[in-house]
C-alpha cells in the first residue's frame, strides 16, 4: 500500500503533529503505549459504571442496558462521521438539522407519496445524502469555511423541514415500522447491531484504508497533503457526504424508535455527537484521534446520562455536568499534550 | 503559519494594514448593504406600507438588542475566537435582571449586577481559552450546556414575572422620542466603533485576528486581549440582556435559544472574516438590519414564518460566498 509522502517523514517541528504521525504508525503495530489518552478513557468509563452501579441497583438491570444502547445509537451513527470531519479539522454542525429534514422526508413520502415505510426510509437516507453533499460541495470544492457553512446549513435545513411539514408531525407508521427502533436480534436492540456493524466499518475505514489515511493527512497538514498527492478536496467531500448519510440513517432510526416523524426531530443533537468525538480524544484542530476514542467518548456520555438519570438528577440540569466534563477533560488534554511538547 | 486567509486576502487586496478610518475605507460591508437596499427597495415598489414610521420603528425596536450583543460577537471574532455561548449567557443576564428588579433592587444596581454578570460568564468562556488553551468552539459549546442548565436549575424552569414599570422602562420607555433600546444600541455601536479603530488594544485585535503568532512577536499580549474580547462579549450581552428582558413583562427560562445563530450570521452577512482580522462594526449593524427585515418582510409579502431560518441560512452562504471565491486556492 502506497503511503502519501508527508506520513513517512516524521522531520516536522510540531510535535503535536510528530506524535500524530506515531499514533497512525502504533495503529499499524499496535503499540499500547500509543494509546495512553484511550486506556485512560476506558478508566473512566469502568469508574463511572461502578459508582453509578453502586449508587442505583437498577443500572446493571439488561433492560436497562437495553435502553442506554437504543438511546445512544442515534447520537453515535452520526458521531463515527463526524470522528473523520473534525479529523480534517472540519466541523458539520448541521447534522442534527439533517435529521429532523430527513425524518420529515420519510413521513411526508410515506403519507402523501404512499410509499412503503422502508421505500421511504430510503427517501431519508436520499435527503440525508443530498444534505450532506450541499455540505461537501461548499466546503471542499467552493473553499468556504466549515463552521459557517454548517452554521447556514443548520438553519437552511431545519427550516426546510418545519417549512415543508408546516410543522406538523407525521405519525400512523405500520407496526412493521417499529422494528429497527424498538425490536431486538437475539438480547440485542436491533439499532445496537447496526452501529456495531458501522463503529467495524468506520473503524477499519479509518485505520486500514487509504482513505482513513488521506483524513489523518489533511487533519495534519493539508498544503503538504495536497503536494503530496493526496486527493485532498475529494476526501473532504466524502466525508461531509459520509456526515450526511449518517444523519439520514440516524432519522430512519429515530422514527422507527418514536414512530412519528417531526421536523423538529433532532435539534440540538449536534452537541452530544461532537461532546462524544471530542471528549473521545479527537482534536478540533485536526489530525489526532479516531473511532476507538469517539466509541469510548459515546459511551462515558450516554452512561452519565443514563446514571444521572436513575438517581433523579433532573434531566434540564444534566448539560450543566456534561458541558462541565467537556470542557475540563480537553483543558487536562490540552495541559498534558502541552507539557508533553 | 505565515499567512491567514484574512491576510491573504488582505494582500491581495493591496492592504497592508486594516482600515483604520472611523468610516472604513475598505468597502467589503458594502454587499450586506447593497443587498439591504435592494431588499427595501424590492418591498419600496410592492409594498410600500412596510415603511410606515410604526414598521420601520418595530424593526429598529425589535433588533436593538441582536445588535447589542452583535458588537461584542464581532470583536470575538475579529480576534480569531467564537462565542456560541451567547444565547444562554442572553438567558443567564436576562434572569439575573428579572430577578433582582423582581425584588425591587434600584435600577442603578439591577444594570450593574447584570453587566456584572456578562463580565463573569465571559471571563470564564475567556479564562479557558485564553490560560487554559481550550479551543474556542469547545470552551463556548460547553459554557452554552453549562449556562442553560445553569439558568433552568436556578429558575426550576419558572417564569419571572411582575417586573416593576421603571425596569421596563428601559425597554419600552422613550428619550426624545426614540425607543430607549434604540439609543442603547446606538451608543454601544459607537463604543465598539471607537473602541476598535481609535484605541492600540482596539488595533491589536485586528492583528491577532490577521495573525496571532506575528502579533505575539510583535509584542502585543496575545492571551490578555483574547481573554478581553470575551469579556467585551459578556458584557454587551449582558446590555442586550436588560434591553431584551425588559421589553415584555416576564421572563422564561428558555430565554435566547438559537440566538447565537442569529447573532453570528449577522456578523458573518456584514462582512467580517470568521477566520478574524478582517470586517468591522458598521458591517455588523448592515447585517442586523438586513436578517431584521426579512422577517416583516416575509409577512408583508405573506409567506410563512416557517421559512425564516432557511432564508437566514441562504444569507449566510450567499454572504460568505464572495469571500471564498476571492480566498479560493487557485
Amino acid at each position: 500500500m502506497a503511503f502519501p509522502a508527508t506520513l513517512c517523514v516524521p522531520e516536522s517541528d510540531d510535535t503535536v503533529k510528530t506524535e500524530a504521525i506515531q499514533r497512525i504508525r502504533a495503529t499499524r503495530r499496535l503499540r499500547w503505549s500509543a494509546f495512553a489518552r484511550e486506556l485512560l478513557l476506558l478508566a473512566l468509563l469502568a469508574v463511572l459504571c461502578a459508582i453509578f452501579a453502586r449508587l442505583s441497583p437498577q443500572f446493571l438491570d439488561s433492560d436497562n442496558l437495553r435502553e442506554i444502547a437504543r438511546h445512544f445509537s442515534e447520537v453515535g451513527l452520526m458521531a463515527l462521521p463526524q470522528t473523520y470531519v473534525i479529523l480534517t479539522s472540519g466541523i458539520d454542525l448541521s447534522v442534527g438539522s439533517l435529521l429532523g429534514l430527513s425524518s420529515v422526508a420519510l413521513g411526508l413520502s410515506f403519507e402523501h407519496l404512499k410509499w412503503p415505510f422502508w421505500e421511504a426510509a430510503g427517501a431519508a437516507l436520499g435527503v440525508g445524502a443530498l444534505g450532506g453533499a450541499v455540505n461537501g460541495l461548499a466546503i471542499a470544492w467552493w473553499g468556504m469555511p466549515a463552521l459557517v457553512v454548517t452554521l447556514a446549513t443548520l438553519a437552511i435545513y431545519r427550516g426546510l423541514a418545519v417549512g415543508i411539514s408546516s410543522g406538523r408531525s407525521i405519525t400512523d407508521f405500520p407496526d412493521s415500522s417499529s422494528w429497527l427502533g424498538q425490536g431486538t436480534i437475539g438480547p440485542f436492540p436491533t439499532q445496537f447491531l447496526l452501529l456495531v456493524a458501522a463503529v467495524i466499518l468506520a473503524g477499519a475505514a479509518l485505520y486500514k484504508s487509504p482513505f482513513g489515511r488521506y483524513i489523518y493527512a489533511i487533519g495534519g497538514n493539508e498544503t503538504a497533503s495536497r503536494l503530496g498527492g493526496v486527493p485532498v478536496d475529494r476526501t473532504r467531500f466524502l466525508v461531509y457526504l459520509l456526515s450526511g448519510v449518517a444523519s439520514g440513517l440516524a432519522a430512519v432510526v429515530y422514527v422507527s424508535r418514536l414512530g412519528t416523524a417531526r421536523p423538529d426531530a433532532g435539534s440540538g443533537i449536534e452537541l452530544d455527537v461532537i461532546s462524544a468525538v471530542v471528549l473521545g480524544g479527537t482534536d478540533v484542530a485536526g489530525g489526532d484521534g479516531g473511532i476507538i476514542g469517539t466509541v469510548l467518548g459515546l459511551l462515558i456520555l450516554s452512561v452519565l446520562r443514563n446514571g444521572l438519570d436513575l438517581i433523579n438528577f433532573p434531566q434540564e440540569r444534566q448539560p450543566v455536568v456534561i458541558g462541565a466534563l467537556l470542557i475540563t477533560a480537553i483543558a487536562i488534554d490540552r495541559a498534558v499534550r502541552r507539557r508533553r511538547a | 503559519m505565515t499567512e491567514t486567509p484574512a491576510s491573504a486576502e488582505r494582500r491581495r487586496e493591496g492592504m497592508t494594514t486594516p482600515p483604520s478610518g472611523f468610516v472604513p475605507r475598505w468597502q467589503r460591508e458594502y454587499s450586506a448593504l447593497a443587498v439591504l437596499f435592494a431588499l427595501l427597495l424590492f418591498l419600496a415598489i410592492t409594498r410600500p406600507a412596510f415603511f410606515s414610521a410604526d414598521n420601520l420603528r418595530d424593526i429598529l425596536v425589535n433588533n436593538s438588542y441582536v445588535m447589542i450583543a452583535g458588537v461584542g460577537a464581532t470583536i470575538v471574532i475579529l480576534a480569531a475566537g467564537i462565542d456560541i455561548s451567547i444565547g444562554s449567557m442572553l438567558a443567564a443576564c436576562a434572569v439575573t435582571a428579572g430577578d433582582l428588579a423582581h425584588r425591587g433592587t434600584p435600577l442603578w444596581l439591577v444594570i450593574l449586577a447584570t453587566l456584572a454578570m456578562g463580565a463573569f460568564l465571559g471571563l470564564v468562556n475567556g479564562g479557558f481559552v485564553a490560560w487554559l488553551n481550550v479551543p474556542p468552539i469547545i470552551v463556548t459549546l460547553g459554557t452554552l450546556s453549562i449556562y442553560r442548565g445553569a439558568v433552568i436549575w436556578y429558575t426550576q424552569g419558572v417564569w419571572i414575572q411582575g417586573l416593576p414599570a421603571s425596569f421596563l422602562f428601559l425597554g419600552q420607555g422613550t428619550v426624545w422620542g426614540v425607543p430607549v433600546p434604540v439609543w442603547v444600541a446606538a451608543g454601544t455601536v459607537l463604543a465598539g466603533v471607537l473602541f476598535l479603530q481609535k484605541t492600540r488594544c482596539g488595533r491589536h485585535i485586528y492583528a491577532i485576528g490577521g495573525n496571532p503568532l506575528a502579533a505575539e512577536l510583535a509584542g502585543i499580549r496575545v492571551n490578555r486581549i483574547r481573554l478581553l474580547t470575551y469579556v467585551i462579549s459578556g458584557m454587551s450581552v449582558g446590555l442586550s440582556a436588560l434591553v431584551y428582558a425588559s421589553r415584555f413583562s416576564q421572563i422564561q427560562s428558555n430565554t435566547g435559544i438559537g440566538f447565537e445563530l442569529l447573532v453570528i450570521t449577522a456578523v458573518v452577512v456584514g462582512g467580517t472574516n470568521i477566520f478574524g482580522g478582517v470586517g468591522s462594526i458598521w458591517g455588523t449593524v448592515c447585517g442586523v438590519l438586513l436578517l431584521g427585515a426579512v422577517d416583516p418582510a416575509l409577512a408583508y409579502r405573506h409567506i410563512s414564518s416557517y421559512w425564516e431560518g432557511a432564508i437566514q441560512g441562504c444569507f449566510i452562504l450567499f454572504g460568505i460566498s464572495g469571500d471564498a471565491l476571492r480566498t479560493r486556492k487557485r
